[in-house]
Order: C-alpha cells, then sequence, then structure tokens
C-alpha cells in the first residue's frame, strides 16, 4: 500500500518511548552539541559517550545495537575529510605511493580524522534513536514548543502528511514508465541521458501540477473547517516530573561527558 | 418544521465561462435526509460549494437563520460540515486526533472542550480507538468515516456529504451506510449510488445542466424511468 | 525502495560549531524575511500551498534518472521551487524539505542544519529566482535557457559554498574539495537544469497563469536579480581562483582566525605533494573557459535588468 521506508518509528512500550517528546529532541541536541565541543583525540570521552548511547538504546527496548546496525548510512561523506590525514603537520606514520605522487599519514592527521569520524557516528546514532522512539508529528510538536515558527512547522506538518500520497503517485508514474520502458533484443535501449531527464522533467511537471491543485482542494477543506489565514495548532503532550527528572539526569551525564573531555 | 437550508435562485459561472448553475432552489428542514443526484457535470459538487460560502454566485443561500455573507463565514462554516470526495483532501493534518480537533480549534474553543468534541466525534462515527493514529496509514472507509469526523466535532447543522460511497469495498459501504442512517442530522448527500438513495433518502433532488429537474419523494422519483433515463440515471 | 544520502548534506561532525553558528545566523536571519514576507503575499493560502509543494519537492527528488555507470541524478529542487512559487516562498519550502531530510533520514546533520539550509535552500533559490527574474517578462525560449543556467549555476553554487564551510572547519583542503566537488556536481548540475527545464516547459504549457503576470513567479523585486548575479559572480571567479590559487585563500583564513595554523599545515606545501587537479593545465583551462562562459552570460542578464529598469523609468507616453 505504502512505502514503510518512510516510517521510522518503532512501536514499543518502554520508558523511553513514554517521555514527552521535548525531552528526546532536547536530549538529542544536547547530546550532539557535546560531541561538537569535544576536542580531538579525547577517546576516554567518545567511549563514555558511546556507552551513554548504548545505554540509551537498551532503555528503549530496542536492542543494544539497534544505532549501531544503522551507522554507517553517512560514511560515504567520510571521504571529504580524508585529506586531513595528509594535510596536518605531525610525525610521520607511513607513507605510501598513489598514482604520481607520495602521501604521508601523519599521527595527528589520523587523530583529527578518526575524531571527526567519532562524532559524526555517534551524533547520527542519537539522531537515528530520536525518530525510532518518537513519533513524526511528536516531534514536530516539540519543536513548535521550542519555538520553531509556526509557519515551518505547519510545513513540515504538511510535508509529511502529503509525502504519502505524492509518493504514490511518483510510484505509478515511475510503473507506468518501467511498462513502457521495453528493450529489443540486439537494439540499444534506453534513450540518450538527456531523452532520461526529459522524461523526468515531464514526470515532475506532472506531479507538480496535481500537488498545486490539490493544494488548492486542501486549502477549501481547512475553509469548510473555519480557517481564516490564522493558523492554531493543539498539543496533546504534558510534561510530567519524569520528564523533568530524566532531562536533569541527562544533562548533568553530558556535563560529565564534557568534563571528561577537557580535563 | 424549521427550515436548515434555504437556497434561492443560484446562478454561477466558472473563469472560463461555464455556466455551472442555472437558478437552483430549494430547502431543507430539519431532520431530513436528502440524496442529491444526477450525471457528472451537472452541478452538484458546485451547489455544495455554495452551501459554506466558499463559492459565491448570484442568489441566496440562508443557513438557519443566517444569510450567507462575507461576514459571517466561519459561523456558517461551523453550521454546514461539508466533508469532501477525496479523504486525502479532507485529512491534511499528520494525526487523527489533529484533523478532527482543527474545526473546533478554529471556532476558538478552549482545549479541554476541543478535546471533549474530538472524542465524541470519534464516538458518533464508531472510531473512538483511532486517536492517535497517523493519516496516512488509514484505509480508504476508514479516512472516510474521519473525515466525517472532522465536521461533526464543530456540531454543525446540516451535514453535506460529496459522494460518500465512492470507492468503497461492499464491507465499508454497509459501515458507512450503517453510519448515516444512525445520526441523528439533517442530511444532503450527493451520490451515484442509486441503491445508497433507495435505502437512506425518502427525498431526492435531481439536477442535470446546473438546474433542478426534480424534487420529491424518492419512491416516486426512482419510479419514474423516464425521468432517469433522460438524466443519466439508472435504477438500482 | 531505498532512499541515499546525497553529496551535498553535511552530516554534523564534519563543521566546526564557529562556522556552523555563522550558517544558523545567516539562515535564521534570512528565514525570518521569508516568514514575513510570504505572509503578506501569499495570505491564507501559504500554508497549504507550501506544504503540498515541499511534499511535491520532496516526493519529486525521487525521480531520479540513470547518468552513468551506477549513478544516477536527480533534482535538488531550489531553482524550480523559487521559481515556481517565489523566491521567500521557495526557501522556506525548501527548508521544510531539508529539515525533513535530516530528521527523518539523517540526511544532513541537526546541529549543521542551519549551513544545509544555506546552501541547499537559499542560495540555490537566490540564483534560481534571480537569473529567472531577469527574463521574466521574454520569451518562452528565453525564459526556459535561463531556467536551465540557473539551475546549473545553483547545484554550483551549493557545492561551492559547502566546501567553503568544509575548508573553514579544517576539514577539507580547499585545493581538494573545490575541484571534487565542482566536478561532481557540474554533471548533477545538467541533470538538474533538464528536469528544472522541462518541469517548467510543462508548466508553463498546462498552467500558464501559474507563472504569468498576476503570479508570484513574476512578482519579485529586482532585487533579486542583483542578488542571483552578484552570487552567481562569487560562485564562477571563486571557483577556479580557489582551485589554483589556494595559498592566499588560505593565509586570508588564517588571518580571519578562521583556521588554525596548526592544524590545517598551511605555508608552503614543502613535504606535501597536492593532488593534480589544483596544478595541471587541464584544471586551468576548465576553469577559464568556464569563467569566461558564466561571465559572458552573467553580462547579459546584466545587461536586460539595466534594459528593464530604463524601460519603466521612460514609460511610454
Amino acid at each position: 500500500m505504502h512505502s514503510d521506508v518512510f516510517d521510522r518509528y518503532h512501536e514499543t512500550e518502554s520508558f523511553i518511548h513514554r517521555l514527552d517528546p521535548r525531552v528526546k529532541v532536547a536530549v538529542t541536541v544536547a547530546f550532539i552539541l557535546s560531541n561538537a565541543l569535544l576536542p580531538d583525540g579525547t577517546w576516554l570521552a567518545f567511549g563514555f559517550a558511546w556507552l551513554f548511547l548504548l545505554f540509551i538504546n537498551a532503555l528503549s527496548n530496542l536492542g543494544i545495537g539497534f544505532t549501531f546496525k544503522r551507522s554507517f548510512v553517512a560514511l560515504p561523506f567520510a571521504l571529504v575529510a580524508i585529506t586531513v590525514l595528509f594535510s596536518i603537520p605531525g610525525k610521520a606514520l607511513t607513507t605510501f605511493h598513489f598514482l604520481f605522487w607520495d602521501l604521508t599519514i601523519t599521527d595527528m592527521g589520523l587523530l583529527r580524522f578518526l575524531s571527526i569520524l567519532v562524532r559524526s557516528w555517534l551524533s547520527v546514532q542519537m539522531a537515528i534513536l530520536l525518530v525510532a522512539v518518537a513519533r513524526f508529528p511528536d516531534i514536530v510538536h516539540a519543536l513548535e514548543h521550542l519555538r520553531v515558527p509556526t509557519i515551518l512547522t505547519t510545513i513540515i506538518a504538511f510535508l509529511y502528511r502529503y509525502l504519502f500520497v505524492l509518493v504514490d503517485e511518483v510510484f505509478r508514474l515511475l510503473r507506468a514508465r518501467e511498462a513502457r520502458s521495453a528493450a529489443e533484443a540486439g537494439a540499444r535501449s534506453g534513450g540518450s541521458v538527456v531523452w532520461r531527464a526529459r522524461v523526468a522533467g515531464n514526470m515532475a511537471g506532472q506531479l507538480f501540477l496535481r500537488s498545486y491543485e490539490r493544494s488548492d482542494r486542501v486549502y477549501n477543506a481547512m475553509l469548510a473547517r473555519g480557517y481564516t489565514g490564522h493558523l492554531l495548532t493543539i498539543n496533546p503532550h504534558e510534561l510530567h516530573r519524569v520528564d523533568y527528572v530524566t532531562t536533569a539526569l541527562a544533562f548533568f551525564v553530558i556535563l560529565l561527558l564534557q568534563l571528561i573531555g577537557w580535563l | 418544521m424549521t427550515n436548515v437550508l434555504h437556497v434561492q435562485d443560484l446562478h454561477y459561472s466558472y473563469h472560463d465561462g461555464h455556466m455551472a448553475l442555472r437558478g437552483v432552489s430549494f430547502e431543507l428542514c430539519e431532520g431530513e435526509k436528502v440524496a442529491l443526484v444526477g450525471p457528472n457535470g451537472a452541478g452538484k459538487s458546485t451547489l455544495m460549494l455554495h452551501l459554506n460560502g466558499i463559492l459565491n454566485g448570484q442568489g441566496d443561500v440562508t443557513v438557519g437563520d443566517k444569510r450567507i455573507a462575507r461576514d459571517n463565514l466561519p459561523a456558517v462554516r461551523a453550521m454546514v460540515g461539508l466533508v469532501f470526495q477525496n479523504p486525502d483532501d479532507q485529512l491534511f493534518s499528520p494525526t487523527v486526533f489533529e484533523d478532527v480537533a482543527f474545526g473546533p480549534l478554529h471556532m476558538g474553543l478552549p482545549k479541554d472542550e476541543v478535546t471533549a468534541r474530538v472524542e465524541s466525534a470519534l464516538q458518533a462515527v464508531r472510531m473512538s480507538g483511532f486517536r492517535d493514529r497517523l493519516s496516512h496509514h488509514l484505509s480508504v472507509g476508514e479516512k472516510k468515516r474521519i473525515a466525517i469526523a472532522t465536521v461533526l466535532s464543530m456540531n454543525p447543522q446540516i451535514l453535506v456529504l460529496d459522494e460518500p460511497s465512492a470507492g468503497l469495498d461492499p464491507r465499508a459501504r454497509r459501515t458507512l451506510i450503517n453510519l448515516l442512517r444512525e445520526l441523528p442530522i439533517t442530511m444532503l448527500v450527493s451520490t451515484h449510488d442509486m441503491k445508497l438513495v433507495e435505502e437512506l433518502f425518502p427525498r431526492t433532488i435531481v439536477m442535470d445542466e446546473g438546474m433542478i429537474v426534480a424534487d420529491g419523494k424518492t419512491k416516486e422519483i426512482l419510479a419514474d424511468a423516464k425521468l432517469l433515463e433522460a438524466h443519466g440515471l439508472e435504477k438500482p | 525502495m531505498h532512499y541515499s544520502p546525497a553529496p551535498l548534506h553535511i552530516p554534523d561532525g564534519f563543521l566546526t560549531l564557529v562556522v556552523s553558528l555563522v550558517c544558523w545566523v545567516i539562515t535564521i536571519i534570512t528565514l525570518s524575511m521569508a516568514i514575513s514576507r510570504t505572509n503578506k503575499s501569499l495570505g491564507e493560502k501559504q500554508v497549504p500551498l507550501m506544504g503540498v509543494m515541499a511534499a511535491f519537492i520532496f516526493a519529486a527528488q525521487m525521480i531520479n534518472f540513470p547518468v552513468a555507470g551506477g549513478t544516477s541524478g536527480h533534482l535538488l529542487g531550489g531553482a524550480l521551487a523559487a521559481i515556481m512559487l517565489g523566491p521567500w516562498a521557495g526557501m522556506l519550502v525548501m527548508t521544510a524539505v531539508i529539515a525533513v531530510q535530516a530528521l527523518l533520514f539523517q540526511d544532513g546533520g541537526l546541529l549543521v542544519m542551519g549551513a544545509n539550509i544555506l546552501n541547499m535552500g537559499l542560495i540555490t533559490c537566490i540564483i534560481g529566482y534571480g537569473l529567472y527574474r531577469s527574463v521574466s517578462n521574454g520569451s518562452r525560449i528565453l525564459k526556459l535557457t535561463v531556467a536551465g543556467i540557473a539551475a546549473w549555476l545553483s547545484v554550483m553554487a551549493g557545492a561551492l559554498f559547502t566546501s567553503l564551510q568544509l575548508w573553514l572547519s579544517g576539514t577539507s583542503q580547499l585545493q581538494v574539495v573545490i575541484p571534487a566537488m565542482l566536478i561532481v556536481h557540474a554533471l548533477i548540475g545538467l541533470g538538474e537544469a533538464v528536469v528544472t527545464v522541462t518541469a517548467l516547459s510543462f508548466v508553463l504549457q498546462a498552467r500558464p497563469d501559474l507563472l504569468g503576470e498576476n503570479s508570484e513567479s513574476a512578482k519579485g523585486s529586482k532585487g533579486w536579480v542583483v542578488a542571483g548575479i552578484a552570487i552567481s559572480l562569487i560562485v564562477v571567479l571563486l571557483s577556479p581562483l580557489a582551485s589554483t590559487n589556494p595559498d592566499g585563500l588560505n593565509r586570508v583564513a588564517e588571518d580571519l582566525g578562521f583556521i588554525n595554523a596548526a592544524k590545517s599545515g598551511a605555508g608552503p606545501f614543502a613535504g606535501y605533494v597536492v593532488p593534480f587537479l589544483a596544478n595541471t593545465s587541464v584544471s586551468k583551462i576548465a576553469a577559464g573557459t568556464l569563467g569566461a562562459l558564466a561571465v559572458l552570460a552573467l553580462t547579459f542578464f546584466a545587461g536586460r535588468a539595466l534594459q528593464k529598469k530604463s524601460k519603466t523609468v521612460n514609460p511610454k507616453s
């Protein structure tokens, strides 16, 4: 029916699941910030940060290896930082020959490179956990509470709501394209890149018009229920004592991480 | 019997000049359940969009004691609950709760009252457990019922439905029919489903080419084979 | 269906806090302006329109097409969004798309989202709309050609600014990251151009009123043209310069305190051989040709924009 790839939420009973979404968003941001603040090479602090992450994984009843399994998604981007290995002065570790020049990896270069990777790796896992333990509409509510302008959160909410509808339409367009993308034996099929891009462009144009006209109908539906231009939202969440206590504890741990890193 | 809806000599043409309504007049009394039938292009949807002021043609539309005008649109829209054909257009919030709460929230009701209205509207459509569900996870039949709930939460006086049974499988259709039968509210329903008309609606209005060509007891209209054929309808 | 990260979405950990913060400040200021402007121009309809459009851009990004050897191109959408919806609405829509990509798919980090929004949402819209606006009263062919160039340049600009941020954070070396990013995105940009032009052409044919005189698309002020050209010039002039003469820029960055000299190994790169891209004549020629072509095109646009200005000053009597 729908593409479930967009459903990142894992429906489970757990302490973490029950917390107010604001707590989860705040702790995620604080954790990522903490990683960014830790200096290069503070392996002890990074290690404890990872333990903290594993602990929350377990507390969410998702299995201790939940985020680990999914954490390599941003790895290709590491290529961008690879020059750091060779460009930071320090003690030479090893030299090797690549095409027509010599590259020397230094200890400082390696330290920095690995630190970048570890920070990124830890942060992305917390972000993965966030959407697994908080439903996306709740995350949007949390953003509203954290003073993100309503117009933006509303657009995001609409995006999420209509994404599935539009993706279904895209699938139908893609399937129609598939059905007409035959290949005859012996002949080279596929058309030129330009032609393929044009087909894609036509599909995009078609999708645009359908979306535009849909937005008109949605506007009418909003009018029919009393919308006069000023959007109101309702937030079914309330903060309880457990939320405050958990947030305080989490922030305390993160502060501890910073101390370990800087001392 | 009190008049809940009074439409007087309504005319409307679209921007491209096409005359969609050519002098439509009729009345609805409190508690009446009326079917609106006719071929595609007859002007049924256009007429419905006039009933809550989304479209504004020449003529009068009076809801209760209010004649629809620019300054009383919010009040009118709380009285006339319009449910569109495509539930994906009607359900625009991420969760069911937010969609059903939208109406009462924009009426200015306080949070507690809004929550209470959501509960009772969901109960009225027999979907109390769906409060926290995500809209895009629902089946077509479920979406259609939630769509009805989104206007019921405003406690309207009239329910106007555009093709409610279109696209439903037999079971979902049966659930919908039972629901419509039980709701004690004035109703105007546009549909191609003649069996639905026969089962639920004592009165039928037939529209064709922007005009009302028949308005009377369903039994009589469905027995008039010539009338049905002239306007592209079939006996159930 | 598999959703895979794209090369311009910077993850957390690759930018320093300073760089990230500066980008956030620029982004927040620009978005505040966008919010108040769209409020005035679109009014009630803005919410459903921008919301569904944001879903459209997101979904359209999934219409991919095979380019070569297993890679596929796909739409970024900034130029398209800005041309179809107007610049401010385009920015808000792209911001929502980037936010959802980061939150839901970890495509782009959370703390560095300010930079990602700047690169992929703001700059692309400014260039996309600014250049298109200069010919929005022109013929269909002219509009489509300019839109294509604008789309290509917007992708290049996004790539350039991403590279600059990575360099200023000490994550990448200037002379490596700029050529690498720009070459990859020159190809992606071609795809963007073709898809943008085709989609635009489709809409111009089916619903010309959406892009006509009274549309959001035509209502932006001339200031956008100036901004669009300015940023395009930066892209065009800075890219070859940065690729071939990184030392000067590195020194400036050190003076400003961005790069810690000890960390980046600045100064003469005596013991370190730099990859060939920055030193051979090939890259110099490519950069020069690119620059010349772009400057020619931009001069043309500037000329048109100025021409329009003088027309309005002396109205026909």
